[in-house]
């Protein structure tokens, strides 16, 4: 009886610090770039048919943490890509500098536009918890994607 | 101990701040820092797909013709009443703040109405803006070709009694050697064109 209140004190205890250190601890990120990328093989992966949906219709960045929208092309064609035609081998890197909502035209999608929400930094307690609580929900729907795109090729 | 800190206290906080005042002007001035582009920039970047259309000053342009200047380049039509007039008068207050630098800018600005805009509407169109501004018109094959060639959208809806046109709004920014190096998202202040073209001049 009491290692299970040992145990229970431990994991509410846990959870209690990672909630604290989420609303609290200021958010900081290695790097501000948002990368999407066209992998090689792509076109003709469409072209026998198959749906690839590589970038997603709704992007959003948050200013001084990732708001640098980074498109960049493997494949061996031209792609339209978000707002821009780019070649093969090529990298478009667009910053944003204001909390917007914007929207490109964007032929790759079946809506024929692409949404960038730029959040403002969060700065309060439950900002910040939203904040990390979206960017573990992106990194596993970016791992998913993968993985998906790593079985069926 | 109170002795030595009395005579190199007060050199200390010379030096102190003189390093502060220092790190604020350089902070302040961007010392050390490349020049960052407000606009989404291209790496390695293209060359800029030629193409031959009617120029609104009468003559062929082409976008070869502008080498050893930084281009503009926009697409839109006349009768816009949203994006176009905005985009245009955004590029002439960015010549206007840039002063003499502005003979090294030329914006050109490509229609997608073959229709409506032939060369002398286009000409009193743009010389609403600015006198310097040189349209490009043809047949809609031609400007379907520069479209694709640069990844540019139009599409015609029908409005009340006659059309409007949903087009790409974006503007591309070209350097002297004649390379697509940035694009220049709608809605961006003449001071962000004032800063890409001084890079872009200043190379």
């Amino acid at each position: 009886m009491r290692a299970r209140l040992i145990v229970l004190a431990a994991v509410t205890g846990s959870a209690l610090a990672s909630l604290a250190w989420s609303a609290l601890a200021p958010i900081r990120s290695a790097s501000r770039d948002q990368i999407f990328d066209i992998p090689t093989g792509t076109w003709a992966r469409r072209m026998s048919g198959e749906r690839i949906e590589i970038l997603p219709d709704h992007i959003r960045l948050t200013l001084g943490v990732r708001d640098i929208l980074v498109l960049r092309n493997h494949d061996a064609v031209p792609q339209i890509f978000g707002p821009t035609l780019m070649m093969p081998g090529q990298s478009f890197r667009l910053p944003f500098e204001q909390a917007a909502v914007y929207t490109f035209s964007c032929s790759a999608h079946a809506s024929g536009q692409m949404t960038v929400s730029v959040d403002p930094y969060p700065t309060t307690p439950w900002a910040k918890i939203g904040w990390r609580a979206q960017e573990f929900w992106w990194h596993i729907r970016l791992l998913t994607a993968h993985l998906l795109y790593r079985y069926h090729s | 101990m109170n002795r030595t800190g009395a005579r190199t206290g007060p050199i200390a906080r010379r030096g102190l701040a003189t390093v502060a005042v220092s790190l604020v002007l350089a902070e302040a001035s961007g010392a050390g820092a490349p020049a960052a582009f407000k606009a989404g920039t291209f790496d390695p970047p293209r060359a800029a797909p030629d193409f031959s259309l009617q120029g609104s000053d009468g003559r062929e342009l082409r976008i070869s013709g502008f080498r050893g200047k930084v281009v503009l380049l926009a697409f839109g039509y006349s009768s816009c009443t949203a994006v176009c007039p905005v985009t245009l008068a955004t590029f002439a207050q960015a010549r206007r703040k840039l002063g003499a630098a502005a003979a090294g800018v030329q914006v050109v600005y490509v229609t997608v109405d073959p229709e409506r805009d032939v060369p002398e509407r286009l000409k009193k169109f743009l010389g609403a803006f600015d006198d310097t501004f040189i349209g490009g018109t043809g047949t809609g094959a031609q400007l379907a070709s520069v479209r694709k060639e640069y990844g540019v959208t139009a599409q015609k809806i029908p409005y009340q009694d006659s059309y409007a046109y949903s087009h790409s709004s974006f503007t591309y920014l070209i350097d002297r050697q004649g390379r697509i190096r940035a694009l220049m998202p709608y809605g961006h202040s003449p001071d962000d064109y004032v800063n890409d073209l001084t890079i872009l001049l200043n190379e």
